[in-house]
Order: C-alpha cells, then sequence, then structure tokens
C-alpha cells in the first residue's frame, strides 16, 4: 500500500488528496522506510520515520539546521556506520531488499552513490577520479573503462569542458566543476539512487543552476535525494518535500502542495521564513 | 626642537636597546652562517688539497667501496623499514582505537626514535652478530640501522594520512570503497608526496650513522668487482659480507697511523657524505614541490 | 566484481596492518627486555650494587665470567654530565637569539633562507662534527691553550654544544612561531618596541616549547657516542680543568663493546651503561612530554 506516501508524525495518519493522487500513479519505489528511529549514543536523532522514495524523482529534504535531513540522508547508504557509536531501528527498504540487513554497505554504497556538500575529488587526474567507482567494481579493461568516464562526464555535462585534460589534476577545476565531477564520479558506479548534501551550498549562482539542471537532467535515469537549505531549490527543482524538524517527518508531500498548501502550522512557518 | 617630537628618556632607552639587540643578532647570524661556510669549505679544502685519483678508487686505496656499501647498507635498511614503517603508520592513523591502543603505539615510537644509537649499536650486535652466530655483515647493520628509520618513516606516515582532508575518504566510503580500498587507492596516494619527502629526509639521516654499525656491519670491506656469484663473500651485493661505510672509515681513520693516505681519505669521505646528505635534502624538497604540484595541479 | 574477495581483501590487509604495528611493538618491548635482563645482570649475577655502579670510581670489571671484579661507573657518569652541561650552556643561549632572529627579525628571509641552513646543520652527521673536532679544535686547543694534548672536557663540550644547537634552535623557533599574532599585535599597538615585545610577550609565551626543545638537545647530547669519543681523550680519571681529557659513558660503550668476552662480568657492566642511557632518554621523554603538555608545541620542523 502506498498510505505512508505522507508522513506520519506522532502516529497520527495524515491523509489528503494529494498523497491519494501520487498512489495512484503506482510508480515503483527506490526507498521504503519503515519505523526508523536513527541514536546517535543515546541521542534520539530520528523518530519513528516512515517515507517512500519514489523512483526517478527528486525528493526534497528540508528543515533548519539539526532537524535530521542530513543524517536521514547518511542513513539511505550507510554512511553513517562510519561515525562509530550510532543505533538504526525499523526497516530500510531498497527496491524490497532490508540494507540494514541484508546488504554489504560497500555494495549499497555502489547502488546508492552521494555527493557531498563540499567538492571531494581525489587528488588524482580526472580520469582517475571517474574511474575510481568501476576500478573498484572490478572492471580494468581500458577501453572499458575510457567508456563509462566519457559517459558518465558527459551525463555530467562536464564532457565537452574537460575531454582535452582528462589526465590533469582535478583540483584544478574550478569548485563548480568539481560538483560536476563528482557527480561524474558518483554516477560512472550507475548506482540507481543519487544522494545530494546540499551540493550547491560551496557553490556560485552560476555553478548551482548548472547543478540543478543538471539534476533535473539526471532525474530521467535515476531517483535523486537532495538535502538543501535553500527553500528556492527545493521548489524548483524537486518532485517531492520532506520537512523535517527536530527529528520528526513533519510533512511529506508533493513540493507543490508543501509550498502551496501545507497542512502543518510548523511547515508553513519554515517554509515563510518564521524561524531555520 | 619641537616638543612634541622629543622621546621620553625610558623609551629612548627601550629604542636603543632595541636597536643594539637587532644589531647583536645580526652579528650572530652572521657568524653562524661563516661557521657552515667554514665547516663545508675546510672539509673540502682539505679533502681537495689531499686529492689523488686513485682515493676515489674501489679498492682498499680508495673510498669507492664504502660508498658504496654506505648507499647498500641505507638501501637494505629501508628495505626492511618502509614496508614496516609504512604499516604501522597507516596502523596508527587510520586502524588503532583511540586512546590506549593509539597511547601505547605513540610511547613505543618514542622510546625507539629517542634511543641512543650506540645503545642500538649493542642490542644490533648481540642480537645480529652473537646471537646468530655470524660475522660482521651488511644486513645485521641494514636491520640494526632500520631500527632508527622504522620509528621516523612510521610518524611521517601517520602525519600524512593524518593530515588529508577527511573529504577523501568520505568520498571514497561514499562510492563504495572498502576501509583497505580507501586507504591503497586514495590515502596513500594523496599522502604519497609527504611520506617519499619524509623517507628521503630520513635516508638523508642515516646515511651519517656510525655507532650502530659500528659492530654490526663490521669495520672491514674486501670487494672483489669482478665477482658474479652473490653468495662470495667479497660479492658486492652479497649483503652477508661485512661492509665499512663512509662514517666507519672517518671513525676508523682517528688513529691514523694505519695508513698514510688514513687522513686524506677521511677528508674525502667527509666531503662525499656531506654531498650526499646536502643532496638529499635538497631532493627531498624538490621531489615533495614538484610532486605536489603534480597532484594538486597548476590552476591554470 | 566479487564482494565476497574484496572483502576478505579488507580484512587480511587489516590484519597484515595490525601485524605492522604489532612489530613495532614486539622489537621495543624486545629492546627494553634485553637493556633489563642484561643490564641488571651485573647486579644481579654479580652482585655488585647499584650505589657502586652509580658513585664508585674504580672500573675494573672483569673479563671473565668469574667477575670479581669492579663496576664503579661514576668517573663516566661524571664525564657525560659534565660534557653535556657544558655543551648546554654553551649552545642554549646561541640557539635561543638565532630562533629569535630567525623568527622575530627577518621572518621572511627566516623561513627561505634560514631554515634550510638550520637543516643543513641538523643534517650533517655527527660523525663529521666529531671528525672536525678531531683535526680542527683538537690541534687548535693543544697549540693555543695549556692543555697537554688538546684531547679535552672543553672539546668534546663544544662538539657537542655545536652538534646540538640546530635541533634547539628548530624547535624554539617553531615554538615562537606558534605564538599567535594577535600577541604581538596587541603590544605594538601598546607602542612596545620590537625587543619588548620579543622578550616580553613572546618568549614567555613560547617558553614550553623552547624548554622542550632544549631537552630534545641535551636528549641528543647525552646519547651521542663517537663524535664525543673522537675528542674527549679517554682518559679514566676526573678532569682537574676544562683542558682536561676525561671519558664518558658512550664513549666507552663504543671502545669496549666489541672486545669483551660474551656474558662475563666486563660486558654486563657496559650493557648497565647502555640501561643507563636508555633509562636516561626515557626520562627525558617524559621530561619533554610533560612540558609541552603544560603548553606549546614541539615540533621540530622537517
Amino acid at each position: 500500500m502506498e498510505i505512508s506516501e505522507v508522513a506520519m508524525p506522532n502516529q497520527q495518519v495524515l491523509v489528503n488528496a494529494g498523497a491519494k493522487a501520487v498512489a495512484d500513479q503506482a510508480v515503483g519505489n527506490a526507498f521504503t522506510v519503515e519505523n526508523l528511529d536513527f541514536y546517535y549514543g543515546t541521542f534520539h536523532a530520528l523518530k519513528n520515520i516512515n517515507m517512500n522514495i519514489k523512483k526517478n524523482e527528486i525528493t526534497a529534504l528540508i528543515g533548519p539546521s539539526g532537524c535530521g535531513k542530513s543524517t536521514f540522508l547518511r542513513i539511505l547508504n550507510r554512511m553513517n556506520d562510519l561515525e562509530g557509536d550510532v543505533t538504526v531501528k525499523g526497516k530500510i527498504l531498497l527496491e524490497g531488499e532490508d540494507i540494514y540487513a541484508d546488504m554489504e554497505p560497500i555494495v549499497l554504497r555502489h547502488r546508492v552513490g552521494m555527493v557531498f556538500q563540499q567538492p571531494n575529488p581525489f587528488p588524482q587526474s580526472l580520469y582517475d577520479n571517474v574511474a575510481f567507482g568501476p576500478r573498484l567494481q572490478g572492471i580494468k579493461k581500458a577501453s572499458e573503462l575510457d567508456e563509462i568516464v566519457e559517459k558518465s562526464l558527459t551525463q555530467a555535462s562536464l564532457w565537452n569542458e574537460v575531454k582535452d585534460r582528462l589526465h590533469k589534476s582535478a583540483i584544478s577545476l574550478s569548485g563548480g566543476q568539481q560538483q560536476r565531477l563528482c557527480i561524474a564520479r558518483t554516477l560512472a558506479t550507475r548506482p540507481d539512487v543519487i544522494l545530494m548534501d546540499e551540493p550547491t551550498s560551496a557553490l556560485d549562482p552560476i555553478s548551482t543552476a548548472k547543478i540543478e539542471e543538471l539534476a533535473l537532467e539526471l532525474k530521467e535515469d535515476y531517483t535523486i535525494v537532495i538535502v538543501t537549505h535553500n527553500m528556492q531549490q527545493a521548489a524548483r527543482i524537486s518532485d517531492k518535500t520532506a520537512f523535517f524538524l527536530m527529528g520528526d517527518l513533519v510533512e511529506y508531500n508533493k513540493t507543490k502542495t508543501i509550498f502551496t498548501e501545507p497542512t502543518q502550522p510548523k511547515t508553513a512557518d519554515y517554509i515563510n521564513g518564521r524561524f531555520g | 626642537m619641537k616638543a612634541s617630537k622629543a622621546i621620553p628618556g625610558p623609551r629612548r632607552r627601550a629604542l636603543s636597546t632595541d636597536r643594539l639587540v637587532t644589531l647583536g643578532l645580526h652579528i650572530l647570524a652572521g657568524a653562524t652562517l661563516l661557521l657552515l661556510v667554514g665547516f663545508v669549505g675546510h672539509i673540502a679544502w682539505s679533502a681537495l688539497s689531499e686529492f689523488k685519483p686513485e682515493l676515489l678508487a674501489f679498492s682498499p686505496t680508495g673510498i669507492g667501496n664504502q660508498f658504496f656499501n654506505t648507499i647498500y647498507l641505507v638501501f637494505l635498511a629501508l628495505l626492511i623499514s618502509i614496508p614496516l614503517g609504512i604499516g604501522a603508520g597507516i596502523y596508527m592513523a587510520e586502524y588503532a582505537t583511540k586512546g590506549k591502543a593509539q597511547k601505547i603505539m605513540r610511547i613505543s615510537i618514542e622510546t625507539l626514535s629517542s634511543l641512543p644509537s650506540i645503545v642500538l649499536g649493542l642490542f644490533g650486535y648481540l642480537v645480529f652478530i652473537i646471537m646468530t652466530n655470524s660475522q660482521w655483515n651488511l644486513f645485521a647493520g641494514a636491520l640494526t640501522v632500520s631500527i632508527l628509520t622504522l620509528p621516523l618513516i612510521a610518524t611521517i606516515t601517520e602525519d600524512a594520512l593524518r593530515a588529508l582532508p577527511a573529504s577523501y575518504a568520505k568520498g571514497s566510503y561514499g562510492l563504495g570503497a572498502t576501509k583497505w580500498q580507501t586507504i591503497s587507492r586514495v590515502l596513500i596516494p594523496a599522502a604519497f608526496p609527504a611520506i617519499i619527502t619524509g623517507i628521503i629526509l630520513a635516508a638523508g639521516r642515516v646515511f651519517g650513522e656510525a655507532a650502530a654499525l659500528m659492530f654490526t656491519a663490521g669495520m672491514s670491506t674486501d670487494i672483489n668487482w669482478a665477482s658474479t656469484d652473490i653468495t662470495s663473500p667479497t660479492n658486492a651485493f652479497n649483503p652477508f659480507r661485512s661492509g665499512e661505510t663512509l662514517s666507519l672509515q672517518i671513525w676508523a681513520s682517528r688513529s691514523e697511523s694505519l695508513d698514510p693516505n688514513a687522513s686524506a681519505m677521511a677528508n674525502l669521505s667527509a666531503l662525499v657524505l656531506l654531498a650526499l646528505v646536502f643532496t638529499f635534502s635538497i631532493g627531498a624538497r624538490a621531489l615533495s614541490r614538484h610532486l605536489n604540484r603534480k597532484n594538486l595541479g597548476d590552476n591554470k | 566484481m566479487n564482494i565476497e574477495s574484496t572483502l576478505r581483501a579488507d580484512r587480511i590487509w587489516r590484519n597484515v596492518i595490525r601485524g605492522a604495528g604489532l612489530f613495532l611493538l614486539i622489537i621495543t618491548a624486545a629492546i627494553g627486555i634485553f637493556l633489563l635482563y642484561r643490564g641488571t645482570g651485573t647486579f644481579t649475577i654479580y652482585g655488585h650494587s647499584l650505589s657502586e655502579f652509580l658513585f664508585s670510581t674504580q672500573w675494573q670489571p672483569a673479563d671473565t665470567l668469574a667477575g670479581g671484579g669492579h663496576v664503579g661507573a661514576g668517573i663516566y657518569i661524571v664525564g657525560s654530565l659534565i660534557t653535556c652541561a657544558l655543551a648546554l650552556l654553551m649552545a642554549t643561549p646561541v640557539s635561543i637569539a638565532l630562533a629569535i632572529y630567525m623568527a622575530e627579525i627577518t621572518p621572511s628571509v627566516g623561513r627561505r633562507f634560514w631554515q634550510p641552513v638550520i637543516e643543513i646543520f641538523v643534517g650533517i652527521p655527527s660523525i663529521i662534527y666529531g671528525w672536525l673536532g678531531l683535526t680542527i679544535l683538537v690541534p687548535f686547543l693543544q697549540k693555543y691553550t695549556t692543555a697537554d694534548s688538546g684531547f679535552s672536557v672543553l672539546a668534546a663540550s663544544i662538539v657537542l654544544a655545536i652538534m646540538i644547537f640546530p635541533t634547539i634552535t628548530s624547535v624554539t623557533m617553531n615554538a615562537i612561531n606558534s605564538v599567535p599574532k594577535t600577541y604581538r599585535q596587541g603590544a605594538y599597538g601598546l607602542g612596545a618596541t620590537r625587543w619588548e615585545v620579543i622578550y616580553k610577550i613572546v618568549l614567555p609565551v613560547a617558553k614550553h616549547g623552547i624548554l622542550a626543545g632544549v631537552v630534545l638537545g641535551l636528549a641528543r647530547a647525552f646519547g651521542e657516542a663517537l663524535a664525543v669519543a673522537m675528542v674527549i681523550g679517554k682518559m679514566k680519571a676526573f678532569p682537574k680543568s676544562l683542558l682536561d681529557p676525561t671519558v664518558n659513558l658512550t664513549s666507552a660503550i663504543a671502545a669496549d663493546m666489541g672486545g669483551t668476552m660474551e656474558g662475563s662480568e666486563y660486558n654486563m657492566a657496559l650493557w648497565t651503561m647502555a640501561l643507563f642511557l636508555f633509562v636516561i632518554s626515557l626520562l627525558f621523554i617524559l621530561l619533554i612530554r610533560y612540558i609541552t603538555s603544560k603548553g606549546g608545541n614541539l615540533s621540530e620542523s622537517k
């Protein structure tokens, strides 16, 4: 059933017309999150989250700093495992498979790639950066790698800018180019889902526009989950928006609905800039 | 004289003290520089004024064999200590749990690196020569010296890895790499310039080591350059022959009576040793600059 | 891709790396145990007392397994202490002054020119300092002073001083450079001269780092063997003046370690000396740790 398309804060099920419409589309889910609780040590960082993330859509996670949206994002490819004392309760299914029970983190991360807040290319050549993931997957043939590198860079609309200097250091690129390189690097592992953690917060407006445009193109083939501080960005590019506050998923709905007629007063307050 | 420009007495004294101290420091710095130039000049002059081509020979009349032994010994020592030292450095930076394990490792490394080399020489003599019932040999010397370089290389590796931004590891894990893949494919390559520079500097420092080698590598050398059998006791590349290094040659020639050329050979050894040390120090710097540029790229 | 083999490689390498770390611990432990075991043989096997070793001046260990000699290392210990103390006395003021000059008077030239110069000094092998002492200093002292031979406490101290001053300078310079700029600006803003800023603000703030550098220099001097052995004269007597020869711990080990019978009283006595050196250098480490934990950072520029 698709009823959990809508958040159920404090077990309260909110049904509205939007959710019904979405459910009727019957598009497959990339992620199904059921009763997720997350703890850093004893700190209860995420509380009973229920959420479905649809394939080939852009889902934006918004909320004030410390609300748990980035934590939630990192749970989706188990990057939080690296932080030490953390506990995950509940179920997270990626196309039906429980990512915390049935899956090796390294396999999960091939399928669910991540783009970080600060562009973080490795201090290697552009080529080696993009070929990094495929090489991890055991691809060694030069022709095959060449093909993947070209395809990924093209998808990340970087190919034309860098095709003549693939063997130069990636650090020599501009910030916006570096971020698109990181996206290409993620695409090269052939993921199903791309997680983006405030990917434009370190970039200038022009680079930001390029990344947003890119995200819109990529959703044809990939599922994208993006954390953003920028309300306009969420409104511009996402299909669904989830609003987090103090570890609760307050509201989750079509972006249009969230921004025009939110059901929760807190959502309205946040979107209208009354706090956060 | 305008009153407003007058400086009160105590401040005038402060100003003249300042000038005096500055002058004194200038003179001291100049003297230090002169001292260095004097040392190098003296060694160069003594070596070159007594220079005869035969002193360079790869035979008992020259220092060629000692030169070869020095390089070969440091090479062998690095062969042993580089994998172990880098491994220990990776362990400290990436695997050792914070707190106890790291603390014990750190104390261990500090202890090793503060050991007087004569004490290490005594240890090496006992363990690698007496207990193995063998003659003085290069391999025993290399093992002993590798105990000197091991903590250096471990520290260099640890520091280099810790200096990397955390985003490198995150990016790699995000792409589905395991810890070892992250270390071997991202972190070590990124830290490589710092590590290689540190190793070259470490090598430069052990070229001059003598106390640890006196009774391990030994103070005699007999090489037959025509030998092609590496197991022969006079084959140059046989690590189980004794091999006097340049610094041991200087030490041995303090009793000049042995050989009329002893002093000339020692002077030349000192010059060659200095040249080696300088070359490695400058080379390490240049290499580090080059590698950093290559890794980070020119922003042109 | 084969996930199993990737994960297996990860596990194997984790163990390999742990092995390397463990190996380093084992070496340290082995050295410590050997030193402790052998070094205490003088007391446990040959029945000498610690106070005999430390304070007696009668050094005639028997080179036999029967023992029965005397193992008073007093002269050697005093020789080590005197030469190091003198070296420190000479090197410390010069080092600190130089560090001030490089860090404060000519900061830009300091970094680009003086730092490499000091590093070159640090890199010169100690055997070369010994050789220079032997060929310049000893003949000089013999010719221009009342010294009989030139081999003397003074010669050893000067060689050690020259050997350790770059180390102290380097550490001191780092300590001075790590003093926050705002402190200096504050003092200048109040109308202090440069010297007043250095003397009243910078040096007090950097004092822990400087002290750590001095101890590091002392540790190097204490453990140096051959450079000292070349110029100290190896005379088994207390020096009556700075121009007299004497002997120290390291040069005794260097001279005799290869000639004693394995396990003999003499051999064990040399190990006791080595243990003593080891203990002292451990104390120096602890001292440096203590000083730096109280403030300031110790880092020799590389």
